[in-house]
């Protein structure tokens, strides 16, 4: 029972991480039908600026972790909202005439980019950083299961982030933009929309909510290092595009989806074959995820479209 | 064009232009290779950025263009000979030869990698796995068989093709975006299959033998002429043996009609089909000879080296050689060369950018897909006649 539960809360909380990374992917192609590679090291350095922050208010002296998570989750969110919206104004509208292949590659070499200026000019970069734990760390019991408090305020701030983003392409003007500049850009111009400023503002909003991703994944290990956005990078890429890309509840789909495999294979493998290490469980869900490609070449989702020859 | 030279006399002209423009790049690289202070490094990168600059300039750049169509046998005889020129200069400087034979490998990888990206138009961001997997299958099968070890090298070759093939089904299924990420998390997963399997070594990873083939091995270096030449000399032979038989290939390729048929898949897909080309077909080819070629440059670079472990096979790896192929402009197997150069052997001679090594490559090919969106050397449409008068 402790240890089904343990396997669902972890599963919950990296599914919650995947969701989030994966939907700034389809957020973004949805606009403009590109990539952005790099998606994967902003939420790096989100969590570095979030990090940042909370070193910097500790050395003002001010104790109060609630205060601190204010001012990292701040800090996070505005920093790499603002360097979403700079990617998107200098690399990705510059390209967009060029082969997609172009502007996945150039995306894919601005994550080295942001990598490797995080790694060799964030003081000790090269190295695991503590992520300090700000969240009340008792647990609730539940039945045999001790569950964590922090575990259960990360798992509601993730779906508060969720439900606020539907509510926001949904309910509000802006989303009625997004909605309208990702179904038809040159026609929602020639309606009086902003183009330019929508997507500016949809990589603004992705990259503040992959931030939140990367504080709420520092939060959860306690640590934070320069090259965990490649992988967490490739994996939203993967949800993404398993739920179909351009469709946000795929892409929520597809991340819980993808950490339900990790899992899986971390619990499962080793007792159906006992000599297999639970460390192939990313080898398992990659393998899944060319056998889902091969099976659904676009995704689960699908995105509607038809070629006229 | 108008201003091009009647093929008669041009021809010998030039072929004079082509061995100069071989002779000043050859003493360029020497210069280049042997020079140990930074400043000198500097001084040299400066002239040639001059030299380029002047050549485009005065219109040198065309009248070398022009010279390399009314005459293109002479070009690759003349890089062959500075190559050999350049490994005799070195003959005893191990870490040149190194060097010189990690260009041609990573070019011979980066060739398949055109067929790939620039023929057919297939993303292939597992370069480095298929490099992988040829480095350790030369690297098991040397320790456990007593097959000749030049056989080993075309095994791993056709290991590595037939590895990769395991992805056909999905690479042909799938277009774009999608097809990228089939491939993107092979090389994920490899990386993550090496690191965790026991037999293969683990993250220590595995040691490698040499190469000894005829009863000879590689490693032991030998003496010519009373002079101790370095072991690294047969290495660097052997990688332009390997470099310039898929070279002449991946050129007969692209000029015949195969070659055409794979530029209307990559333009078009639609109208290919609509032409009767086998898309599949060709698709397939592309990516096993890609695959076969990659895993034929790893199993020879891991025999060289003496050690493989999953770090050296990381999805950077694999951005690595397709920024080389970028770099070089997709599709065209002449610019690989100076590309790999670049990627590869400016980073070792500026100590002051090894550090910043990944940061300066992947901001170069930013600021080229930026900039120059071509790569370097851009290819060009094909010609198939070489004067005016038979089109």
């Amino acid at each position: 029972m402790n240890a089904l539960g343990q396997y669902l809360v972890n599963g919950l909380m990296l599914g919650m991480v995947y969701a989030m990374v994966a939907v700034g992917f389809t957020l973004f192609f949805g606009v403009l039908d590109v990539i952005q590679f790099s998606h994967g090291d902003v939420l790096m350095v989100g969590a570095f600026a979030g990090l940042a922050a909370s070193l910097g208010v500790s050395a003002l002296g001010i104790g109060s972790p609630w205060l601190q998570l204010v001012a990292v989750v701040a800090c996070a969110t505005i920093l790499t909202g603002l360097l979403g919206a700079a990617i998107a104004r200098f690399l990705i509208l510059p390209l967009h005439r060029a082969p997609p292949l172009n502007t996945l590659l150039a995306t894919l070499m601005l994550g080295s980019v942001l990598r490797e200026c995080v790694r060799l000019f964030y003081p000790d970069g090269a190295n695991p950083n503590t992520f300090p734990a700000l969240l009340p760390g008792s647990s609730v019991q539940l039945g045999g299961f001790a569950l964590r408090v922090d575990n259960i305020i990360l798992l509601l701030a993730g779906l508060a982030v969720i439900v606020g983003l539907h509510l926001l392409i949904t309910r509000t003007r802006l989303g009625l933009s997004i909605r309208a500049v990702a179904q038809d850009g040159e026609t929602a111009r020639l309606m009086g929309i902003n183009f330019g400023a929508v997507v500016l503002l949809t990589f603004g909003l992705g990259s503040a909510i992959a931030a939140l991703a990367g504080v709420m994944n520092g939060l959860y290990y306690n640590e934070i290092n320069f090259n965990e956005g490649l992988l967490l990078g490739v994996i939203g890429f993967s949800a993404a595009i398993l739920g179909g890309l351009g469709n946000i509840y795929g892409a929520i789909l597809g991340g819980f989806l993808f950490a339900g495999l990790e899992v899986l294979g971390s619990a499962a493998l080793p007792t159906l074959v006992p000599d297999i290490p639970s460390a192939y469980k990313d080898v398992f869900a990659f393998a899944v995820v060319i056998v889902l490609m091969t099976w659904k070449p676009t995704g689960l989702i699908a995105e509607q479209m038809s070629e006229r020859v | 064009m108008s201003t091009m030279p009647p093929s008669h006399a041009g021809s010998r002209g030039s072929v004079a232009l082509q061995i100069a423009l071989a002779v000043v790049m050859t003493a360029y690289l020497w210069l280049f290779l042997q020079a140990k202070s930074q400043i000198e490094v500097c001084v040299l990168l400066a002239l040639a950025a001059a030299a380029v600059f002047a050549a485009s300039r005065f219109g040198l750049t065309r009248r070398i263009e022009a010279a390399s169509r009314a005459s293109p046998g002479a070009g690759p005889w003349c890089a062959l000979l500075a190559t050999l020129a350049l490994i005799a200069a070195f003959y005893d400087v191990h870490y040149v030869l190194l060097l010189i034979c990690t260009v041609l490998l990573f070019s011979t990888a980066c060739l398949g990698l055109t067929v790939q990206f620039g023929y057919v138009g297939i993303a292939n961001f597992a370069g480095a796995a298929f490099f992988g997997i040829g480095s350790y299958t030369i690297a098991v099968l040397a320790a456990r068989t007593g097959i000749s070890h030049l056989l080993l090298i075309l095994l791993s070759g056709v290991v590595s093709a037939a590895i990769g093939s395991i992805l056909i089904l999905p690479v042909l299924r799938t277009r774009g975006h999608y097809a990228a990420l089939v491939t993107i998390a092979f090389g994920v997963l490899f990386h993550t299959f090496v690191e965790v399997n026991n037999v293969l070594g683990g993250p220590q990873g595995l040691r490698l033998p040499g190469i000894a083939t005829f009863g000879y091995a590689f490693n032991d270096g030998f003496e010519l002429f009373d002079q101790d030449v370095s072991f690294y000399v047969p290495y660097a032979l052997l990688s332009l043996v390997i470099f310039g038989a898929a070279y002449i290939t991946i050129k007969r390729l692209e000029r015949s009609w195969i070659g055409l048929s794979m530029d209307v898949v990559r333009t078009d897909e639609t109208a290919a089909a609509a032409f009767g080309i086998h898309i599949a077909r060709w698709k397939v080819v592309a990516f096993m000879l890609g695959n076969f070629l990659a895993g034929v440059a790893g199993s020879v670079y891991g025999m060289m080296i003496g050690f493989v472990s999953p770090d050296n096979f990381t999805f950077s790896d694999s951005l690595l050689l397709v920024s080389i192929a970028v770099l070089g402009g997709l599709g065209n197997p002449l610019g690989l060369v100076p590309a790999a150069f670049i990627v590869l052997v400016l980073p070792q001679k500026l100590q002051f950018i090894q550090e910043y090594r990944f940061l300066f490559y992947a901001a170069v090919v930013i600021a080229i897909l930026l900039f120059r969106n071509d790569g370097l050397l851009p290819r060009r449409t094909r010609q198939f006649f070489n004067n005016e008068a038979s089109r």
